[in-house]
């Protein structure tokens, strides 16, 4: 947030600048920005509509359109558990029933600590590992609802 | 070909292409300089190590540096070479390493074992019987599945180099003749031939709807305008299928030779690939191989010489399935909201920016360059008569072997489940295979002698789709499947037409109901109605096909539908609402165990005394029914 009122790290700025006159470039430009804080900001909208030229309701309009785009800040750890058909039929529901029981949360809340948060997703493409749930980068496939715990606990100490 | 091994690999990427171009002439197909192919010069072994997303989640990663450690620390280096691939689609006992010239699997292998590897297959020349697969089957004999049955059905065209080549390496590529379908077209080919050659093969698109791509490209190519587009559709939305992350993985020049291949083709200079986010490796793989064709001269302008100019650029998807439909997605790359508009006009006339589009597939375009290379004849070959060539499945759910397959068109649901697949996991009973995803529906066990083609699942009443295939068992209920899907259905839905937005909410409405035991005498009536309406009346296929899992199942499973109706019964036990735990008093010794596992709890019993379940603290959980070890607690 603080970052985003004191403008753009340069790197941000050079990407804008890069991709500006390039037709269609909205939805890269948000992914840019979400890159950089995990979410998009308002206030990072509001910079964006008036360094591309474009009205704020416009860039709103497609940030609420797709899933990925968040509009608030997720916990430093976002949990992304599958609830593709694969992953479904395998028990996955039941992951994230008992990973937000064991973090205290719902929907899309965040720890108190800012630590985690859970983001069912849509198939991450490793159907073939059923149930598989995504911390980062890192996908931990085969998961069964013991072994939560542990993976939750390696993240609060990392 | 050990030694031209080498060469490639001591050129700095950036210098000029193996036998290529800058005289103007082909990519040169670099004899067989693959990996295998050169059991004949002896020592120089290979493992190939499964690069995919899916093993790197089991390490494969480290697996890999640590087999590099290993190999420097025992001295044998130069005996092997250790190669990073894509997947081998064989994700269910991964992660694997392949050894090659003499084609052994070795299964579930660790970072651990890479000293074992090295020191035993790479110096000793024998082989680490534990991690063999074969003989993993054969331990298994109950299984009765075939030596190496997994393979022996499928036939790769599209996934020829996942899991043999190393995709962030162009010159592997272009040592299976990779780019030389782009070079005989440019060179020996007019656009005319191209489409011709394509129709001819009866190649059809992978996406779904089966539409030929010869026509796709021809309509495209004598639309009138000064500028065209190629698009590569690699969103792969529908849950549970991953066929094109895998190819786009393992194989990402496929994909980039056959767009250049097609933009020269309907005279199109510039292409985009839209590609899900949630593929972040496949994205890398897919900059790099970009990244390598332009510096090689394969891509940009002037492509070898030849005055045909194509560029590439990666454009990412933002998580919504409706962006898959072909009007959506171009919507969507042009920045705004991924809402589909009507058709005619056709992408080929009207697309991207309203300018003449091709759009395919990631797997229809990872099959041109072959069909180029190799003729229409031979590819129309493979196949039935109507679908020629071969599909990849993601063959996921309650499967022995899950992964990834490719299979010649014609072939049946049974020989993809039973002899590939391995039947269905724990001995439990086949119950149905859904295609098509949240488009299709579900094949039943009567059905599975068909042979798989466009037509004949369509007459079955599903769909190809792209190419997910989940099998389900006695445990999965059909009512509750359904529900998902459509709960898929509704929150996907981008509610530009009142049919979807408001059918799909409906639909689910009655569904839930249903599983939670609230149903109520007509619903199925109702359900049928409504779906018919949608699949009528809505504007994209989202909606037109949102109603098929539920109208199939219905179709083929209204018995069960009823029950839950009726006597409030879910016999797999899926329904929560619906199942009730009991302790058999017979059963029981009282060990306790589900009492201490119960999370409530709400067992009580005394030691050695019989255990009862407390029905109006019960939440349904099941730990009792999987804890105890006497079958005391059943389902109902
Ligand atoms: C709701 C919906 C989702 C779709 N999703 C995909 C997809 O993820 N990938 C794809 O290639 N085609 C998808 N399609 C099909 C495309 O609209 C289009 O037919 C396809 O990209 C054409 O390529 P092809 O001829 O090579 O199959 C979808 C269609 C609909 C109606
Ligand atoms: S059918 Fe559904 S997804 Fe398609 S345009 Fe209508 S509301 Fe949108
Ligand atoms: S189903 Fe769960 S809550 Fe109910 S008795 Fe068994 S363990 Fe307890
Ligand atoms: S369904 Fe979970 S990864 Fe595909």
């Amino acid at each position: 947030m603080e970052k985003a009122e004191t403008g753009f790290s340069p790197e941000l700025s050079a990407f804008i600048a890069e991709w500006k006159d390039k037709p269609g470039n909205l939805i890269m430009l948000l992914h840019r920005i979400q890159e950089e804080y995990g979410y998009i900001p308002r206030d990072a909208a509001e910079r964006l509509a008036r360094s591309i030229e474009l009205p704020l309701a416009k860039i709103y309009g497609v940030i609420t359109f797709y899933h990925f785009f968040k509009t608030k800040k997720p916990g430093k750890n976002t949990i992304s558990i599958c609830l593709g058909t694969a992953c479904y039929l395998k028990g996955s529901q039941a992951l994230i029933d008992e990973a937000r029981d064991i973090l205290g949360i719902e929907g899309d809340e965040v720890t108190d600590d800012g630590l985690f948060s859970i983001d069912p997703v849509r198939c991450l493409g490793c159907c073939g590992l059923a149930p598989v749930l995504m911390v980062g980068n890192q996908v931990h496939a085969k998961v069964t609802k013991d072994q939560l715990v542990d993976i939750i606990a390696k993240y609060k100490s990392a | 070909m050990t030694g031209e091994k080498e060469v490639a690999e001591s050129r700095p990427i950036g210098a000029a292409p193996v036998g290529a171009a800058a005289s103007g002439g082909m990519v040169a197909p670099v004899g067989a300089a693959a990996p295998g192919a050169g059991a004949a010069a002896g020592a120089r072994q290979y493992l190939l190590v499964c690069g995919g997303e899916g093993c790197q989640s089991w390490k494969s990663e480290e697996l890999f540096l640590a087999l590099h450690q290993q190999a420097e620390t025992l001295g044998v280096k130069n005996e092997v070479q250790i190669i990073r691939t894509g997947c081998f689609g064989f994700c269910e006992k991964g992660p694997i390493v392949k050894v090659m010239p003499s084609e052994t699997f070795y299964c579930g292998v660790k970072p651990e074992d890479a000293k074992e590897i090295i020191a035993g297959r790479i110096a000793a020349k024998k082989d680490v019987e534990r991690l063999v697969y074969k003989k993993e089957e054969r331990l298994a004999a109950t299984t009765r599945v075939p030596e190496g049955a997994f393979y022996n059905k499928q036939f790769r065209i599209v996934l020829r180099n996942c899991g043999v080549i190393d995709p962030e390496n162009i010159d592997e590529y272009i040592a299976r003749d990779g780019y030389a379908a782009l070079g005989k077209a440019l060179f020996t080919m007019s656009p005319l031939e191209v489409v011709a050659e394509l129709r001819a093969s009866g190649l059809r698109g992978r996406g779904g709807a089966g539409f030929p791509t010869g026509l796709k490209w021809e309509l495209t190519r004598v639309a009138p305008s000064d500028q065209k587009y190629v698009i590569c559709n690699a969103d792969e939305g529908d849950p549970g299928a991953y066929m094109d992350r895998a190819t786009i993985e393992g194989d990402p020049h496929s994909v980039v030779e056959a767009m250049a291949i097609c933009g020269y083709t309907v005279g199109a200079t510039k292409g985009y690939v839209y590609i899900r986010a949630e593929y972040p490796l496949a994205i890398e793989r897919l900059k790099i191989a970009i990244r390598q064709a332009e510096e090689y001269g394969l891509l940009g302008k002037n492509i070898l010489g030849s005055g045909v100019d194509f560029e590439l650029e990666i454009r990412l998807g933002a998580g919504a399935f409706v962006c898959g439909e072909e009007t959506a997605l171009m919507r969507s790359l042009e920045g705004n909201r991924g809402m589909p508009v009507p058709k005619p006009p056709y992408p080929a006339t009207s697309g991207l920016w309203k300018k003449p589009t091709v759009i395919n597939n990631v797997e229809t375009f990872a099959n041109v360059p072959m069909v180029i290379l190799k003729g229409s004849k031979w590819f129309a070959s493979i196949g039935t008569e109507k679908s020629t060539g071969t599909k990849v499945f993601a063959l996921t759910g309650k499967i022995r072997n899950s992964g990834l397959v490719e299979v010649p068109m014609g072939t049946t649901l049974r020989e993809i489940i039973f002899d590939i697949g391995g039947g269905i996991r724990g001995g439990r009973k086949f119950k149905g295979v859904q295609t098509g995803g949240p488009s299709g529906g579900i094949i039943t066990a009567k059905d599975l002698d068909a042979p798989i083609s466009y037509e004949s699942l369509t007459a079955l009443g599903s769909m190809m789709g792209s190419g997910g295939m989940i099998v389900m068992d006695e445990d999965d209920c059909v009512v509750d499947v359904s529900k998902f899907y459509m709960d898929f259905c509704v929150d996907e839905s981008c509610g530009k037409c009142a049919p979807c937005r408001i059918g799909t909410n409906q639909m689910y409405t009655i569904l839930d109901r249903i599983t939670k035991g609230n149903g109520e005498e007509g619903d199925l009536g109702k359900l049928e109605k409504i779906g018919q309406a949608m699949t009528k009346a809505s504007l994209c296929m989202l909606g037109g096909s949102a109603a098929n899992p539920t109208l199939s199942t219905i179709r083929h499973f209204r018995d069960e539908y009823m029950e839950h109706i009726h006597d409030h019964k879910c016999r797999s036990g899926s329904c929560k609402a619906l199942v009730r735990f009991t302790i058999l008093a017979d059963k029981c010794i009282g060990c306790g165990l589900c009492a201490r596992r119960c999370p409530v709890p709400c067992i009580s019993g005394e030691k050695k005394g019989v255990h009862v379940i407390d029905q109006a603290k019960c939440v349904k959980c099941g730990e009792c029914f999987v804890s105890c070890k006497f079958g005391a607690v059943v389902k109902a």
